[in-house]
């Protein structure tokens, strides 16, 4: 039981960083614009993040500056695909490939050094009082680190915000139907840019997580592929902030079930294990698209530019 | 003009980047143009490095002008060198021609198959090909990786975890210096020039890729097209994945793609998927990245800085699409129109 | 009619895109209390217009004032809160929401939504203006006529005294089209200024109080309802004196040439969109097909072509039951098809290809070996070009550039040249100026003289009754009637458009 239990508390934190990309391309597609430089934004928000850290030994400051870089990123995407009206594909693609040289460069110097300590015990795991003490669930949700608890919040304040105000609302009118939003009075490119920059903020900090909790080192490639796993994952939980927190965990929990059954009897590769959410990834689309439901659809408007006086 | 002017802009940046770093732009840029293409040696090492690229371009751009998004290049191309360096390592002593002859055809079966699922995906289930094919390079990449600390695993390399080289039989030669896969490059580019222009299968994917409805009411059979068409991206993809594991890295590893699938699609596009103009493009991104390996001995920039500056030309040419398309008209109010 | 203050006065408005002018200093005034037609063939300037009206364009000069005062907008938001309501004409309702939510999306109502008071407020315009529907559906689930409503709804809740209907009535029944002008007319008695912006010429003058011209961008004159008729409109609309009949050559009707038995489809979610439909059509015979749009005439004309699955039922085709062949087997049976969807160049033709590569699009496979030949085609698409009088830079120049005159007919050049012995063709002359219009009705009865049996499905009931030998109505996938065109009244397809079902008797052979 204990096993399962430690594994479940693992999963938690292995999916965090995948909570907070999902998350982040989640809402920038539904306003509209399909990202494909999770992957860049991270590794820039790793980066930047650790370095912060390292040079600040605060956690704050490091988080925040992940939060900056991964918007930063974001935001040459923004202003390409919404003022400029580019490709989104390829953007986003670009993106990722500038992200990757960009976090290789500046981490050069920081290969190998470890979170600093002050760091590590910013994040060491927190035991919340009653919430901790109820059986089996109380133990994995609620022992863990702060930045864990944030993906929590953040998730539900993303779902209602998505769900119960009129801004979210606007929101969904603008990835569904941009003219009609537009006629409607809305401020598309606001809400766009809004939503685009947040999305990579989201995505830096949960870069900055693998460096500076998760690993807890800089790496080159310390993402590994986790950027696009989340620009699947949000298909997968259909554009919805609450089922992003389950998925997220699930996953998780794949991506460390290779380490886990090293120990223990079943004699498989680590490396073919390591390919399990990849697969799974693969399953998911196909069971997705063959019970399509408007539930389910992305936002109609999704990697479309919007432009006003288009006859 | 105006994509010129963008790509000279975004130079201009990189080099008050450079500048930055406490070094001489100029002298950065002009060592990265001697690397590429100041001795002999630096022509025939960008055109080996522009080979894999345009043959990959020439794969993605099939499938693109269908508008089937195949992002799984990088795999395609490693499943390809996966299959020909089965028979490279089983049959060593094979005769040369045939060898190598059986490896062309594994590589471009293993990238084909590999392409293949993917389709196959597509037409059953309507399942979105840009996810799937996204995972299948990462699954491809854990499968060598696993065959590269495990089943393929040299014994003579001291514990390294390394595949074998191949045998002397399993490396293509070379023509002037540079491995034959040049000539096979011209070749397939004049084929897919005239493929996609001049045969009835070309216009067909021109259709499909415009509108499927159109396809259906021509009597395209979409299905079959859309497999035909990946099996060609794919299998083009592979056979690059076949020219770098024999002729360049002579073995099988991690490294094979090395990124190829990801950039061959950014050359793809920049060539508007004309298959003369994928080859200058490839040339150019592979100088790019010769000069970018060169400047990195020379004055000890990280080889991480030619990705940079491979995307911010990019970042440049992205936008001045914008400027090519509107033109800003001020008027009482400064609005935008479009260019008729 | 107040003769104060204009509720909307334009100035000399001029607007272009890149080269094209389309508005050339043009000129209008609508005062409260008024129905305003503005009339014009399309391309004429119309919704160019009213787009400035509504903030979605911006004049390039010129003046606008509402209700007196010089205005500005630079948004759609500005023009809403200078109480101009736009409806379009394609609508902009977010089909995944919810009548009421699409009432809320662009109002700054804090961050918490207050149902229960938007709620009482639209329960009140409802009372007000005598609209009557269900505010918790979805539009996706609506019909037309639903979606409509809840346009006029939205604009009446942001506090409108200025309507613009473009097009409105396009996909109603004659019914449904009487509804909203009763609307219309509650609206003029409640002070309201309404622009109505139309090319059916009864509708016009039925509700009209003033009606403005348009043609080519420019303002040709506005005159009362009752100093004009429609021929007058017709000649102000085109330039010149217009024949508005439709020719329809009188010769023998052959022998049957297709029987559509009992057909039934289903669409993608199981739903039948056909049910048992039965019909035939004679040589030299033009088959008329009326009724809401999405009521099933699509699914039959792809189900005759092999494009749409078929879950039960025969088509007989010169003796041979085609169902379940291939469109490439049909099309070599000489069932050509003109299909001609809103999308016209979504299916019919590939807007980025030229002249050429779209006249081989349904004969390509038929050369031997790998390679295409163009040279022939090449040759074809010069004479077609001629005797159409197409109006293209090249042969080579992208399609997707031309006017939709032009584009359609390009599509119908192509499949009549293949000489084929069923014509189908859908809303053919959807969009098209009026002697466009007209040169494709006189197409259709040469075809007819040469013994093609024709399919029209058209929306357009007097194009039809003039048309057609007999007509089809159609509604919710089934025959509700079948009427010989000389027998044939608007009222009586407008009824069983809407689903009154008749008796119908099967037409013989001649």
């Amino acid at each position: 039981m204990n096993t399962v239990i430690s594994f479940l508390e693992a999963s938690i934190v292995a999916g965090t960083p995948l909570l907070f990309a999902t998350l982040g391309e989640l809402i920038c597609e539904k306003v509209g614009n399909l990202n494909l430089g999770v992957e860049g934004m991270m590794l820039m928000g790793a980066v930047i993040g650790f370095m912060v850290g390292i040079n600040t030994q605060s956690a704050m400051a490091a988080m925040m500056a992940a939060m900056v870089a991964g918007a930063s990123g974001a935001l040459i995407y923004a202003f390409l695909t919404i003022s400029l009206r580019a490709n989104q594909v390829v953007s986003g693609l670009t993106l990722t490939m500038f992200g990757t040289g960009f976090s290789s460069f500046i981490g050069k110097s920081l290969v190998g050094q470890v979170a600093p300590d002050a760091i590590k015990n910013f994040f060491k795991p927190i035991f919340l009082p009653v919430l901790g003490h109820i059986p089996f669930l109380g133990e994995i949700l609620f022992r863990q680190d702060v930045f864990v608890y944030v993906g929590y919040i953040t998730a539900i304040l993303l779902g209602i915000y998505m769900y119960k105000t009129s801004q979210g609302l606007n929101l969904k009118a603008i990835g569904e139907n941009p003219k009609c939003a537009d006629a409607a009075g809305i401020n598309i490119t606001l809400y766009k840019y809004i939503h685009v920059l947040l999305a990579g903020a989201l995505c830096g900090l949960g870069g900055a997580y693998l460096s500076l909790v998760y690993v807890p080192a800089w790496q080159e490639n310390v993402t590994a592929g986790r950027g696009w796993i989340a620009v699947a994952l949000v298909i997968f939980v259909s554009w919805n902030p609450y089922k992003a927190l389950i998925g997220s965990y699930v996953f998780g929990g794949l991506d460390i079930i290779g380490f886990r059954l090293q120990g223990s009897s079943i004699h498989i590769s680590q490396y073919l294990i390591d390919m399990l959410p990849y697969i799974i990834t693969i399953v998911v689309m196909v069971v997705v698209s063959m019970k399509k439901s408007s539930k389910n659809s992305p936002p109609k408007a999704l990697s479309v530019p919007y432009f006003r006086e288009e006859r | 003009m105006i994509r010129i002017s963008s790509i000279v802009f975004a130079l201009l940046l990189v080099a008050i980047f450079i500048a930055l770093l406490g070094l001489n732009p100029m002298g950065v840029y002009s060592s990265m143009l001697k690397g590429a293409f100041g001795s002999a040696y630096s022509i025939r090492e960008t055109i080996i490095k522009a080979i894999p690229l345009a043959i990959t371009a020439l794969g993605i751009s099939v499938a693109f002008k269908m508008q089937f998004w195949n992002i799984g290049g990088e795999g395609q191309i490693i499943m390809g060198a996966f299959l020909s360096s089965y028979f490279a390592l089983r049959f060593p002593e094979l005769n040369s021609f045939l060898l190598l002859s059986i490896m062309a055809l594994a590589g471009i079966i293993g990238g084909a198959i590999w392409a293949y699922i993917p389709a196959i995906l597509k037409c059953k289930y309507g399942t979105n090909e840009t996810i799937v094919t996204l995972m299948m390079n990462y699954i491809a990449l854990k499968f060598i990786t696993y065959l590269q600390y495990g089943p393929w695993k040299d014994p003579n390399a001291q514990g390294f975890p390394k595949i074998s080289n191949f045998s002397e039989n399993a490396i293509l030669p070379d023509v002037f210096g540079i491995n034959i896969g040049w000539i096979i490059t011209i070749v397939l580019i004049i084929f897919m020039y005239i493929f996609m222009n001049y045969t009835k299968k070309g216009y067909e994917i021109a259709v499909l890729g415009e509108s499927e409805k159109t396809a259906l009411y021509a009597g395209i059979n979409i299905k079959s097209t859309i497999v035909i068409s990946m099996l060609l991206s794919g299998g083009l993809c592979g056979l690059a994945g076949m020219i770098q594991a024999s002729a360049v890295s002579n073995t099988l590893s991690v490294q094979v793609s090395g990124g190829i699938g990801y950039t061959a699609i950014i050359v793809a596009w920049l060539s508007n998927l004309s298959s003369p103009l994928i080859l200058m493009v490839s040339i150019l991104f592979a100088a790019l990245l010769e000069g970018g390996s060169f400047i990195q001995t020379a004055f000890g920039i990280p080889e991480s800085v030619a990705s940079i500056i491979q995307a911010s030309i990019l970042f440049f040419v992205l936008g001045s699409e914008f400027f090519i398309k509107y033109k800003l008209v001020k008027n009482n109010t400064s609005t935008l129109k479009e260019v008729a | 009619m107040e003769k104060n203050i204009p509720y909307i006065q334009v100035e000399d408005i001029t607007k272009a895109f890149g080269k094209v002018i389309a508005n050339n200093n043009v000129n209008l005034t609508v005062y409260g209390g008024e129905i305003h037609s503005l009339l014009g063939e399309n391309g004429a300037g119309k919704s160019t217009l009213v787009n400035m009206l509504s903030g979605v364009y911006t004049p390039d000069s010129g003046s606008i004032y509402i209700h007196g005062k010089k205005i500005n907008f630079t948004s759609p938001k500005d023009a809403i809160n200078s109480g101009i309501g736009m409806i379009y004409q394609h609508f902009k309702l977010v089909d995944n929401m919810s009548a009421e939510e699409n009432m809320i999306i662009g109002q700054n109502t804090g961050i918490f939504v207050n149902k229960k008071k938007i709620r009482n407020k639209l329960f009140d315009i409802c009372s007000k203006y005598g609209i009557d529907i269900d505010l918790k559906k979805k539009i996706c689930n609506m019909s037309v006529g639903e979606k409509q409503i809840v346009e006029i709804l939205k604009v009446l809740y942001r506090g409108a005294d200025i309507l613009i209907l473009d097009e409105p009535t396009t996909v109603f029944t004659p019914q449904e089209a009487e509804k909203l002008f009763n609307i219309m007319f509650k609206m003029k008695e409640n002070g309201c200024a309404i622009i109505f912006i139309s090319h059916k010429m009864d509708e016009v003058m039925k509700v009209s109080d003033r009606i403005t011209i348009l043609r080519k961008g420019e303002t040709i004159e506005t005159v009362n309802k009752y100093e004009t008729s429609p021929e007058k409109l017709a000649e102000l609309m085109v330039g010149k004196q217009v024949n508005l009949s439709i020719k329809r050559s009188k010769i023998d009707m052959g022998e049957e040439i297709i029987k559509v038995n009992n057909l039934t489809v289903k669409n993608e979610e199981a739903i039948e969109v056909i049910k048992g439909v039965t019909f035939n059509i004679h040589r030299g015979e033009v088959l008329g097909i009326a009724g809401i749009a999405g009521s099933g005439q699509k699914e039959i004309c792809e189900a005759i072509t092999g494009i749409q699955a078929i879950e039960q039922g025969e088509i007989i085709f010169q003796g041979e039951n085609i169902v379940g062949k291939t469109p490439r087997e049909i099309i070599k049976k000489g069932v050509s098809m003109s299909f001609v969807p809103e999308d016209r160049l979504g299916m019919g033709l590939v807007g980025a290809m030229d002249m050429v590569d779209n006249l081989l699009l349904k004969s390509y496979h038929n050369e031997k070996g790998v390679l295409l030949n163009k040279k022939p085609t090449a040759k074809r698409a010069k004479e077609i070009k001629e005797n159409l009088s197409i109006l293209t830079p090249d042969i080579h120049y992208p399609i997707k550039n031309l006017s939709g005159g032009n584009i359609q007919k390009i599509l119908l050049g192509r499949e009549l040249d293949s000489n084929p012995n069923l014509l189908i063709m859908a809303y053919p002359v959807r969009g098209l100026d009026i002697n466009t219009c007209y040169t494709i009705y006189n197409l259709i009865d040469d075809e007819r003289k040469k013994g093609v049996a024709i399919l029209y499905i058209g929306e357009d009931l007097d194009a039809l009754m003039q048309l057609c030998d007999r007509i089809l109505v159609i509604c919710d996938g089934k025959i509700t009637g079948e009427l010989k065109a000389s027998e044939a009244t608007k009222e009586k397809i407008g009824l069983l458009m809407g689903g009154k079902s008749e008796e119908r008797e099967e037409s013989s052979v001649v």
